[in-house]
């Protein structure tokens, strides 16, 4: 493994108006190494990837290829320097197999006109040996896993003969499995030759993959170091600029009565089809209930349920002793509901309307906020000005709208109208989607807080490590059914099994 | 456990949205400008909407366009308000500004039935037909009715601003309901208002003016005496000024509070804003689509009494098909924002476009007048293309953003 940086970036500078997005980073990468580069959300990760890849020019800096200084001036520059991105969402057409999409890109052909698919297939299928990808090159996409369409995104790359590999967030989208199989395949890429440049904010997968890690804060290299001696705890300060508290710390739950309770819920999705299958589950007051699995299992469709936005086919959902099954979103929120919406920016917020207004979203049309409906701006804005110190919100005041603050401070913002209720059940669906470390912090310190006042808590979500560190029990759904039940210590793995159909696969037919 | 946190954490947060990556395009600045010069964008597109009229008067006639410019500006009447206009100029001056405002009052008035509805998020192209059906029934109560002065002015007012309300509000129980694009519906009901209203004053229609000599007029009867409005500017003669300025300007304080002081408002612009949040948050969505429609069309009504009650006197066929007062709402609304005060300047602006082009007031040897009128509508097209083009972007700008948060519902960047 030689030591000569096969792409150096050199004190490259990038603006947007009214902002340094990269304020003069150097950065190397060497030939064959795996080298991560970490930060919060807008720290610049993003910016500084794509000026490599072409897609933005710098406004100052050089960048050397193989140690020729070369002009970035498209994404196709950047091919043709052997650099290949693979970004966040796939860029796949579902009806069209792995060896065609392969051809899409860079297509084998007879005498320059006619396609040669036998030639795309050779060589997709001979490309998949080599890195023991395991792709069949007649599959079609919509019809292989995430994990897989990724591997064809990689492929789509190699197969322009890359030898630089960015990939841009590469586990959002995959379940713990396919993340460990990522890992393995990026190994063997690496034994290979080819280098990868791995953007992440997940500190546990960095330190796994990554030879050497750069961390970026807002714009500036802060520093870049080996992987040997690196603790999730140091990258974690030089990512955020100062100590944070990684694991929440809890006491054990003392569960009381039961405040939520679902029996034999059906519910079916947009197109008709049965997305929830006769679920059934509890949560007592003082105890947080996780909901962990993969994305598009019926977990929007239950909160939809749950919090009145979505009828449900049968089954019954019964709220502090209430009924309130099919029930409309008012019925359900005077039960007793606060609600962190999956999608704060859709649901959560009213991004044109300043924060006074979003805080006052479920009970404007009551005393006090108004009577007889006639609104008191006053009472609103007092409210939220309590509420935005007490919920530590940054960026704004209660005339702010709710647009101009970042994702951290309007999650903070939700959280603080609909724990600020009072609610005695907390449905929290995806409460950290999108946040960096600082504010996750944040936010999973509330939830406890509030789960020891008392508040029966049902989380949902994506991040496995979110379920394990916060839930007292933890349920798995997968195609719409609970699968398992498990207590906090459950390991990875196992929840992961279970989060896709294995272990208890009978029930599943 | 939290005790030990310090009080004054670090600065956190990089001033830009996480969502947009550092990624501001034209779009996003222009939408920050518009929030950032709420008077300078509207402003401009109607300077530009001039220039462009302009350089269409110098294709078109050869003439200097300012020259035009200034005598569309003396026939509006708005000189009267420099203090060194005096004698008989002034004289004049007072009586085309009293037109002027005839005209802003009721384009006051529609303006705000759209500028309502678009608070809702909904697109009320139905301003014509409410303001028809409104005028309608203004004539009908102010001739039928026989009551003393003040009672009949204020019936007939509630019955036009009523019967304006459940025209739009068909509209919107369509919406309600079953979902019906107000556009589709607004446009449809126009034309109903708009034959049903003829039918009703046209030769052998049976509201048609009664009495001998009359059967060949396609007009309604006469509103009484006791259903006009009183002038307070001007000769009640010569086309005075009606009170009905003031309920106009009382509209538009309405409008205001409707909108920020009220909670059926605040339900409005939730609904308008981000229908999904208001149905998360509770707010009845339908009926919120409902209400708003109901009250733009109350406002199209009401401008159709005015018009009645305040001047014309009685509804002809004609005028029926000929007013486009309900349309030009439309671009009131569009140049003055939705905001109360908006479309109070943009109404004037075109009520004294309207006037100063009109044919008696344009000196033939400076403009045409039959282009004048055309100009009028050249720059009522101007603006709307503008003002609808940078919205037109906003638009695709948010949907694009729709469609990329779709595209990675697992987005964690």
């Amino acid at each position: 493994m030689a030591d000569e940086p096969i792409l150096e970036l050199r004190s490259i500078t990038k603006r947007f108006p009214g902002i340094v997005a990269n304020d003069g980073i150097d950065f190397d990468l060497r030939r064959g190494e795996a080298h991560a580069l970490l930060g919060e959300n807008g720290a610049g990760k993003s910016t500084l990837m794509n000026v490599v890849f072409g897609l933005y020019q710098p406004d100052e800096g050089e960048i050397r290829v193989k140690g020729e200084p070369v002009a970035m001036k498209s994404p196709r520059d950047a091919i043709n320097h052997g650099i290949g991105m693979v970004h966040q969402h796939f860029m796949l057409v579902p009806v069209m197999t792995i060896a065609e999409n392969i051809a899409l890109a860079n297509a084998p052909t007879h005498a320059g006109v006619l396609l040669d698919m036998d030639a795309a297939e050779k060589r997709v299928a001979e490309l998949s040996r080599t890195f023991h990808f395991a792709l069949d090159p007649r599959a079609r996409i919509e019809n292989i896993t995430v994990g897989q369409q990724q591997r064809v995104e990689i492929l789509k790359a190699l197969d322009r003969n890359a030898d630089i590999l960015i990939l841009d967030e590469p586990t959002a989208v995959l379940t713990p499995q396919e993340a460990r199989e990522l890992f393995a395949i990026l190994e063997t890429l690496k034994r290979e030759g080819i280098s990868i440049i791995f953007i992440s904010h997940k500190l546990n997968e960095v330190l796994e993959i990554a030879d050497r890690i750069s961390v970026l804060r807002r714009g500036k290299l802060i520093e870049t170091v080996p992987r040997e001696g690196a603790t999730e705890a140091g990258l974690a300060r030089m990512m955020v600029g100062r100590e944070v508290l990684l694991r929440v710390e809890k006491a054990p739950p003392e569960p009381g009565e039961t405040l939520l309770e679902i029996d034999g819920l059906n519910v079916r999705d947009d197109r008709g089809l049965p997305a929830v299958r006769d679920v059934s589950l509890t949560v007592r007051a003082g105890e947080i209930v996780g909901i962990a699995g993969v994305d598009g299992n019926g977990q929007t469709e239950l909160i939809d349920a749950l919090s009145g936005l979505r009828r449900s086919e049968s089954g019954r959902i019964v709220l502090a002793g209430r009924d309130i099954t099919n029930r409309d979103a008012r019925y359900v929120l005077d039960a007793g509901y606060g609600h962190v919406p999956e999608d704060r920016q859709r649901r959560g917020l009213v991004l044109d309307f300043s924060l006074a207004e979003n805080i006052a979203l479920h009970d404007y049309a009551e005393p006090p906020d108004s009577r007889f409906g006639w609104l008191f701006p006053g009472r609103l804005i007092a409210r939220a000005r309590r509420l935005l110190q007490e919920f530590d919100v940054r960026g704004g005041g209660p005339r702010t709208r709710a647009a101009a603050l970042s994702g951290g401070n309007q999650q903070k913002v939700v959280l603080a109208r609909e724990i600020g209720r009072d609610p005695r059940v907390l449905l929290a669906a995806q409460p950290t989607r999108g946040l960096d470390v600082g504010a996750i912090e944040f936010v999973h310190r509330r939830l406890v807080e509030e789960r020891d006042e008392g508040r029966a808590i049902l989380l949902v979500s994506l991040e496995l490590e979110e379920i394990l560190s916060l839930a007292d029990r933890i349920l798995v759904i997968y195609e719409g059914r609970i699968v398992g039940e498990f207590g906090p210590d459950v390991s990875e793995e196992e929840l992961g099994i279970a989060m896709t159909g294995g272990g208890r696969e009978t029930e599943a037919a | 456990m939290t005790e030990g946190q310090p009080p004054e954490a670090p600065p956190e947060e990089v001033p830009a949205p996480e969502d947009t990556q550092y990624t501001p395009s034209i779009a996003a600045r222009l939408a920050f400008a518009q929030r950032a010069g709420g008077v300078i964008t509207p402003l401009l597109t109607a300077v530009f909407a001039f220039f462009v009229g302009g350089i269409v008067v110098l294709v078109t006639t050869g003439k200097n366009p300012l020259t035009t410019y200034r005598a569309i500006f003396d026939g509006t009447g708005l000189n009267w308000l420099f203090p060194w206009v005096s004698g008989a100029e002034r004289t004049t001056a007072a009586l085309n500004l009293q037109q002027t405002l005839l005209l802003t009052v009721p384009l006051i008035l529609t303006g705000l039935a759209v500028a309502f509805a678009f608070r809702c998020g909904l697109f009320n192209i139905g301003g014509q037909g409410q303001y028809t059906v409104g005028a309608v029934s203004a004539v009908i109560a102010g001739a039928y009715v026989s009551t003393s002065h003040l009672p009949h002015v204020v019936l007939a007012i509630v019955v036009a601003t009523l019967a304006g309300a459940a025209w739009a509000g068909i509209a919107g129980l369509l919406k309600a309901t079953v979902g019906a694009h107000e556009v589709i519906t607004t446009i449809m009901l126009n034309w109903i208002a708009f034959w049903t209203a003829s039918w009703l004053f046209g030769i052998g229609g049976p509201l048609q003016v009664s009495g001998a000599g009359n059967e060949s007029v396609p007009a309604s009867e006469t509103v009484k005496e006791t259903a006009k409005l009183p002038v307070f500017w001007g000769d009640p003669f010569l086309q005075g000024l009606h009170i009905g300025f003031f309920v106009a300007i009382g509209a538009l304080v309405v409008y205001w509070i409707i909108l920020n002081r009220t909670t059926l408002g605040y339900g409005v612009r939730a609904v308008g804003f981000n229908p999904d949040a208001a149905r998360y948050g509770g707010i009845p969505v339908a009926r919120n689509y409902f209400l708003a429609m109901a009250i733009s069309g109350g406002f199209a009504g009401l401008a159709g009494a005015m018009d009645v009650l305040g001047w014309e006197f009685r509804l002809d066929q004609t005028s029926i098909q000929a007013s486009q007062i309900g349309f030009i709402g439309i671009a009131v609304a569009l140049l003055g924002r939705n905001s109360a005060v908006g479309v109070f300047f943009s109404a004037l602006l075109f009520g004294a476009l309207l006037n100063g082009t009109s044919t008696t007031n344009l000196d033939p040897s400076i403009f045409r007048p039959e282009l004048a009128q055309n100009l009028t509508l050249i720059i009522q097209g101007l603006v709307v293309l503008f003002v609808g083009a940078d919205v037109l972007i906003l638009y695709l700008w948010s949907l694009r953003r729709k469609v990329r948060r779709q595209a990675r519902p697992a987005d964690a960047a």
